[in-house]
């Protein structure tokens, strides 16, 4: 293993270089031998592509997916999602069990979605069924809170309607394809502001699937006073909470950002909810994150050379009950504030640490196993990993969810999570960090 | 009270021949009887203990005449500071409102923090510094120490002799913070299993509440509370309980906020502004400290507490009657001037209770049982003036080579702590140790931990201080308290240094 590590990256961020340098590791360009490319999604397109791709040696890693987009584009996530719903429905597992009102007890957490115009019809029978709702319109490709905008009203849309004799609107390019979701008209206020949550994880391996969570998530405020008062649906600063729109409000503030740790949403809410409502909250963030992955993880291609840290956007409403709104694959690595600088960092540093392990040059073809001690400020979401020799015919402690045998794993997936489910009180948890820690699974080889 | 046991006296079970025992009898299966308790202990432990027949009610607020006029001087101060701002931004002291005003701010009432007033003219009437200032002149005319140093002279900034605790006595005092006695903030840390003193705690944090006892609370809370059990210990202990006729009373709190503008409201926005909506934690919630302090502000109730605060409060005259005892008022209403920091007594709070009527009346009781004595010169045990002596004290003791060393540099600890003391720790550390800090407050009923934990944050940083040549680097060292565990601090400082 001789040699530092070669790195290049086209996103000119300081807590990123910040990190390659503090490792030692040596800048190079795009042309050269490099090994670890920290790439925007442009990039690696190219990289992929069918016409200007290449191939990667056993000594080269990337921080993105081919196929990122199976998760971070809002339609194709939503596709990906009804459609791993359907099969387990198809298999009869018990997870896409559902209510009276046919509702999935244990899938619903995503809003109601239709693409645009593409289920135009569909989505009109919907509106027309609740017409004094409100949706939310996202372009398909944006980010940053572009493009997006609200209505109440069908005519406000009617630019998508397929059946439209007005329509300039000609070609059904993917560039102009939106997603209308059910707008969460009621969400959790705090100080009677709106917030979501941006969480970090990180996926080292789709299959088997090996995702990590970063403790260290944060909460994003509006600056201004929520209302679902319809004359509000036009102001940007009460209803989107992405700091890029927030940044530009008169009342932003430079010293916090808007922003607030998990940690304090979470002494609120046992403060002012209590703890067994919080507690479940939080499993059911966990867990809709890692139904998230597992929903596209056969299409995924689980390219050897690839990592990815994904920046979750999570809402709360005021039932507790969190909803899945996107999944962004180039977080934001602009820090707003010097905390934010110091998290960010952090965060790539941990980043760094488990995808190129002990900071030298990679082989991809490593087992993508880290040892619990450079997790840093992640945690395990959701590990398929073989036994250790020692741990043979030993009771093993779950850490945050289920650890168990690869092998039999890839047999009954379903099967066995659900029966680990069974080891704790109700509904889908994912195990808790300390008390139901000790739930044990008896695995063998 | 009385009332509301009156009416539920009319019952077919109470006969007139044994009036006592069915009284007596229907209280304790009803509930009341604990109320009852809890009422006699709440002011049990706000009131000072009764004292001699003779004394004049001067003596119940301060019983030494040197701080009585320590404070009466300290009031005019402020006063005369209000009044000159008064008059310099040519803008009363209150006003009545006008009716398209009032609509308007009826309208904006959940989102004050919204409106930009133009405050840049408003300073706060004094911030903590000035008023470490005169404590630090503070002499007792009747002591005389000499000239002569001896060890027992108090190297420190407060020069009168009060009567403060060791660490013995500290030890004594604060014995349920021993090494042997569960804590939580320590014993609940993810490394320790629950079953070991969490789970058992919790339960009976349960049965604490289940049986409404204020005194049983107070006693429990002193190992600290659990998250989800707090707001609701807090508000046993201190007795609040939310009736309709104090969400009523709040409701007509806020009319008067409605109708009636004054300056102070003014200076409460600015603090505002200032400190909480700069704080990680509780910029949040600033609309929620505007309803609590300008309301606050008009709550005549509040001057109940100045029979037995060392202060009085400022009184005013209407306009042109200057001198004229018919027409005096007091200003602000509840008599209290808030001075810079003053909101951050409220923030914390807002982790708490989110219905405002309900943080109200615990912030209010918080004020008139503790933190009037942070911001009034008193010879309490809890009142600023012996916080800032036992603080003193303890560093010198125990630590005498880095209070020599810090006091050689002209940086005097007391410089660096006060502003920890007066606001009680709030915007300095992170807010569930706060809260751990503040469950001891209402345990102890004493906010001598205050001192205490000061006097452990130098130990803990002692070895980074003794290398600071200046008053500049001294603070930095001590800038950022946020990543502390207030209670192994306190716990190795009381219990596990070497005297």
């Amino acid at each position: 293993m001789a040699g530092k590590v070669k790195w290049v990256t086209d996103i000119e961020k300081s807590v990123l270089i910040n990190n390659f340098e503090k490792r030692g590791w040596i800048q190079v360009t795009e042309n050269e031998d490099w090994n670890f490319y920290w790439m925007s999604v442009q990039t690696i397109r190219n990289v992929f592509s069918v016409e200007t791709g290449y191939r990667l040696s056993d000594d080269q890693i990337v921080n993105h997916f081919p196929n990122h987009y199976e998760l971070t584009r809002k339609d194709l996530m939503v596709k990906n999602i009804k459609r791993y719903r359907k099969e387990l429905e198809k298999e009869g597992s018990p997870l896409a069990e559902k209510d009276e009102n046919g509702k999935y007890l244990y899938l619903d957490f995503v809003p109601v979605t239709y693409m645009l115009p593409a289920d135009y019809n569909l989505f009109v029978e919907e509106f027309r069924k609740s017409p004094s709702s409100t949706w939310i319109m996202k372009p398909c490709g944006k980010a940053q809170g572009k493009g997006i905008f609200l209505i109440n009203k069908l005519s406000q849309i009617k630019k998508w309607s397929r059946d439209s004799k007005t329509s300039s609107f000609v070609t059904q390019s993917t560039k102009e394809a939106y997603v209308i979701s059910l707008y969460i008209n009621n969400p959790l206020l705090i100080g009677g502001r709106k917030f979501d949550l941006r969480l970090y994880v990180l996926v080292s391996t789709y299959r088997p699937l090996r995702c990590y969570m970063y403790k260290l998530g944060f909460c994003r405020f509006c600056t201004v006073k929520y209302t679902p008062s319809t004359s509000e649906l036009d102001n940007m600063f009460v209803h989107l909470t992405n700091v890029a729109i927030q940044k530009h409000g008169e009342d932003y503030n430079h010293i916090h950002g808007g922003k607030w740790t998990v940690s304090n949403l979470r002494l609120y809410l046992e403060s002012t909810r209590g703890k067994e409502v919080t507690s479940k909250l939080f499993d059911e963030i966990h867990w809709i994150i890692v139904q998230s992955l597992k929903a596209v993880a056969p299409v995924m291609n689980n390219d050897k050379h690839c990592f990815e840290c994904y920046g979750y956007d999570i809402i709360i409403d005021d039932k507790l009950k969190p909803w899945l709104i996107e999944v962004n694959a180039s977080p934001s690595l602009t820090s707003s504030t010097a905390n934010d600088r110091i998290l960010k960092y952090n965060l790539i540093n941990d980043t760094l640490n488990i995808a190129v392990p002990n900071g030298e040059i990679p082989d991809c073809k490593w087992n993508k196993s880290p040892p619990k001690e450079v997790l840093g400020n992640y945690e395990i979401l959701w590990v398929i990993r073989t036994l250790f020799p020692s741990e043979v015919g030993s009771v093993i402690p779950a850490p945050r969810c289920c650890v168990y045998d690869e092998e039999l794993a890839q047999g009954d997936g379903a099967d066995r999570e659900l029966r680990s489910r069974q080891g704790q009180s109700q509904g889908p948890k994912g195990g808790r960090s300390r008390d139901s820690g000790r739930t044990v699974l008896t695995t063998w080889k | 009270m009385e009332k509301r046991m009156n009416a539920s006296l009319q019952r077919p079970e109470i006969k007139l021949q044994s009036l006592k025992e069915d009284i007596k009898e229907f209280f304790k299966i009803s509930g009341w009887e604990k109320k009852l308790q809890n009422a006699v202990y709440s002011e049990l432990s706000v009131f000072p203990l009764p004292s001699h027949p003779a004394a004049p009610p001067e003596h119940l607020k301060e019983p030494l005449v040197y701080m009585r006029k320590a404070q009466g001087s300290w009031e005019k101060r402020i006063l005369k500071s209000l009044n000159s701002m008064c008059t310099e931004l040519s803008i009363p002291l209150a006003r009545k409102r006008p009716v398209g005003e009032q609509k308007e701010l009826l309208n904006k009432w959940n989102e004050m923090g919204t409106d930009e007033p133009d405050l840049s003219l408003f300073r706060p009437v004094y911030a903590p510094k000035d008023f470490l200032e005169v404590l630090i002149n503070l002499r007792n005319p009747n002591y005389e120490n000499g000239d002569s140093l001896s060890f027992r002279t108090h190297l420190g900034l407060i020069q009168v002799p009060l009567k403060v605790k060791d660490i013995p006595e500290l030890k004594e005092f604060f014995v349920e913070l021993g090494l042997t006695t569960g804590q939580l903030g320590i014993d609940d840390s993810t490394q320790v299993p629950p079953e070991l003193f969490e789970n058992e705690h919790v339960r009976i944090g349960q049965k604490v509440l289940a049986e409404q006892d204020s005194a049983a609370a107070q006693q429990y809370i002193r190992q600290g509370s659990p998250t989800a059990l707090r707001a609701e210990l807090w508000a046993l202990i201190l007795n609040i309980s939310s009736q309709p006729e104090d969400i009523l009373y709040y409701e007509q709190l806020k009319t008067n906020v409605i109708q009636h503008d004054l300056l102070v409201d003014s200076l409460i926005y600015k603090d505002v502004k200032l400190t909480a909506s700069n704080d990680d934690y509780y910029f949040v919630f600033e609309d929620y400290l505007y309803q609590v302090l300008l309301c606050f502000s008009r709550d005549t109730s509040v001057l109940g507490h100045f029979a037995y605060n060392s202060a009085s409060p400022p009184k005013s005259y209407i306009r042109g009657k200057l001198g004229l005892e018919e027409y005096a008022v007091f200003y602000p209403p509840n008599g209290v001037i808030p001075f810079h920091g003053f909101s951050m007594y409220v923030a914390p709070l807002c982790f708490l209770y989110h219905e405002p009527s309900k943080l109200y009346q615990i912030f209010r009781e918080m004020y008139v049982r503790f933190f009037f004595r942070l911001h009034s010169i008193s010879s309490h045990p809890s009142g600023i003036v012996s916080l800032c002596l036992l603080f003193e004290t303890l560093l010198q003791t125990y630590l005498p080579q880095l209070f020599y060393h810090l006091r050689e540099i002209g940086a005097q600890p007391l410089r660096i702590s006060f502003k920890w003391m007066v606001r009680a720790f709030s915007g300095y550390l992170a807010t569930d140790q706060l809260l751990l800090l503040w469950d001891r407050i209402l345990g102890y009923n004493s906010l001598e931990i205050l001192a205490v934990l000061a006097a452990a944050v130098f130990a803990f940083r002692a070895v980074n201080l003794m290398e600071v040549t200046s008053l500049a680097a001294a603070e930095a060292v001590l800038a950022d308290l946020s990543t502390l565990k207030v209670m192994p601090l306190l716990q190795i400082f009381l219990f596990a240094t070497v005297t």
